[in-house]
């Protein structure tokens, strides 16, 4: 019952405050990827792996005042800052979701810039296929981001210690 | 004569009450129709649960596909064909990815996947990629073809023209379904002049834009997609059967992962719920198999599992009560521990459901949704975003509806049989 909401608060709550949408969706797409089960599900976009069903569970969260949004102008873009308010925390406390190393990870790819993250998910999206063919794919698709060798091999690292948190002591 | 090229002696058509025909000229695209992975999806309805709503609602995604595939065949060849900015190698290429596109879904396949955690894109992969006869027909065009149908579906190809032909804001399988479901379920909405849409279409580099004049006609489109999701695709009797099929897959799981000893052995779904489900099991899954099962285990031994298949069976659905997750989670709460007390276990008695839909929205640089926008040619032979010309889609853009419901079995709380005391006091807490 309304589980799935309080997985992704409970996101925020391991996390703290998640500036921006883009990194948001990657954040979670990493998550799940390496384990958590989140239930949204994601499909390829231009910034890499999107999920509606997430887009709409966060809206439908700062609706229910679970979430609170803050949106500033950024250059010449929108930005957007969550956070989990009182209400929230009252309803994960009664909703609690058990996530053994969320915080960690969390934590760590909040860290981490929406570029970066938006590579790593990328490679985690084309899992399957070979390494020199996920450099195709990046090269190709994300031209325009212009990642390097070097951000490749360091989102493949970043993958592996991730998969190192999550797995059970 | 290469086989990408072949065509058939004669032109084959089939007749389609949306589109009147669908002509077939391409060998490949037969040999395709003729596999036994495309023929599967004539034992999977388009349309899921919908039939117990709207009882004409029983066409199939074989249905669906042809559809999709003719629409594309007529942008192609009577709209495109001949403009500099189209490519005509890309036509094969093109009505393979549209015949296919839903080659993936499974039975029911929108509770089949969230109980199952699995994703019928991942499956047209597979099909389209792995050891099947798909696959066969289209490595005789050519070895690296396979892969160029796959990320068209997957839309992690770099031809995004031809992607948003066939998975945009307005694209062929939406056109499609919109008049197809309308068709079937005997709905007024869901009409539009789609010869005039396909009319206007013109090819650009990045995408598919549509000549100013054929604004009206678009807006139409976007105004019956509306219409329909409301009417049709979220009807909330459609909902409460398809929160029963939900349910019962996951009974159905937990027992199994409980060692429970079914009377009559699921022995298709073995492998889907020790999560190690095959492509070749996964092909062996349609409605057909389900509705058997579901029939059969009217007679378990399990309560939960049996009741909630004859529910299923004899269309004796949950009712519901409209429900304010953020005001009333509280209650929610509540209830859960009377169902519990009840003895109505509210994992599978006591279910929200939420629908959502946003009708149209456009692209915001940096941080916003993902969505490709539908771009006006401008006489000028500029291109702009539709809701900037538009006031009627400016109205609806970027507005998202949504609606939670509370399910649950009013035949149940109402028999005062037993737990009379605490009944009341639920249907008190649900206005019944």
């Amino acid at each position: 019952m309304l589980k799935d909401h309080a997985k992704i608060m409970q996101a925020f709550a391991a996390a703290g405050e998640i500036v921006g949408r883009k990194k948001l969706q990657k954040m979670i797409y990493i998550a799940k990827k390496v384990d958590f089960p989140f239930q949204e599900r994601f499909q390829f976009h231009f910034y890499g792996p999107y999920s509606e069903e997430l887009t709409l569970r966060v809206e439908e969260l700062c609706n229910m005042g679970f979430l609170n949004e803050v949106k500033e102008k950024k250059g010449g873009y929108m930005q957007y800052r969550y956070s989990l308010t009182d209400e929230g925390m009252e309803f994960l406390n009664m909703n609690l979701v058990e996530l053994p190393a969320l915080e960690d990870c969390l934590t760590d790819m909040n860290s981490q810039n929406a570029r970066f993250l938006e590579l790593v998910s990328t490679v985690l999206f084309f899992d399957d296929l070979e390494v020199e063919e996920v450099k195709e794919k990046i090269f190709t698709l994300k031209s325009k981001q212009k990642y390097t060798e070097d951000e490749i091999k360091q989102a493949y690292e970043y993958i592996e210690a991730l998969k190192g948190k999550v797995v059970p002591v | 004569m290469a086989y990408s090229q072949e065509k058939l002696v004669e032109e084959k058509v089939f007749k389609d009450p949306v589109h009147r025909y669908v002509h077939v000229r391409d060998r490949v695209i037969w040999d395709l129709i003729g596999t036994k992975e495309f023929q599967r999806l004539r034992r999977i309805k388009q349309l899921g649960t919908t039939y117990l709503t709207f009882h004409g609602a029983e066409h199939s995604r074989f249905n669906h596909s042809l559809g999709v595939y003719e629409i594309i065949r007529r942008i192609i060849d009577d709209v495109f064909d001949g403009r500099p900015e189209w490519n005509s190698e890309q036509r094969l290429l093109s009505l393979c990815a549209a015949l296919l596109h839903d080659l993936g879904h499974g039975p029911f396949s929108h509770s089949f996947e969230k109980v199952f955690d699995l994703d019928h894109e991942a499956f047209t992969q597979k099909i389209i990629l792995g050891n099947t006869e798909v696959n066969r027909v289209l490595t005789k065009v050519s070895k690296d073809f396979p892969k160029m149908v796959a990320e068209v579906i997957a839309k992690t190809s770099p031809n995004k023209l031809v992607i948003s032909l066939i998975s945009s804001q307005i694209d062929a399988d939406r056109m499609d379904y919109l008049q197809r479901d309308a068709y079937f379920t005997g709905v007024s909405y869901g009409h539009f002049d789609m010869e005039r849409i396909l009319r206007v279409m013109r090819p650009k580099e990045d995408q598919v834009v549509i000549k100013q004049s054929g604004m009206h006609a678009v807006e139409d489109y976007i105004m019956s997609r509306y219409q329909m999701y409301w009417q049709v695709y979220f009807h909330p009797v459609t909902r409460s059967a398809e929160v029963i099929l939900t349910k019962i897959l996951h009974r159905a799981k937990h027992l199994y992962q409980k060692g429970y000893q079914f009377k009559h052995e699921p022995i298709h779904f073995y492998s889907v719920f020790a999560e190690n489900i095959t492509l070749y099991d996964y092909l062996k899954l349609d409605e057909a198999v389900i509705l058997y099962y579901f029939q059969m285990w009217e007679e378990e031994e399990d309560l939960i599992l049996r009741d909630l298949c004859v529910r299923f069976m004899d269309r004796n659905l949950f009712k519901y009560v409209e429900f304010d997750p953020a005001k009333e989670y509280k209650k929610l709460s509540e209830l859960s521990t009377l169902f519990a007390k009840a003895g109505l276990d509210p994992e599978y008695y006591l279910v929200v459901d939420s629908s959502s839909d946003l009708p149209y929205d456009f692209y915001r640089p940096g941080e916003e949704e993902e969505r490709l926008p539908i771009q006006l040619l401008m006489k000028n032979g500029e291109v702009r975003e539709l809701s900037r010309e538009s006031q009627i889609v400016d109205a609806i853009s970027g507005k998202r509806r949504t609606d939670h419901k509370l399910y649950f079995p009013a035949d149940l709380l109402k028999d005062d049989s037993s737990k009379k005391n605490i009944k009341k006091q639920i249907r008190n807490l649900l206005d019944l």
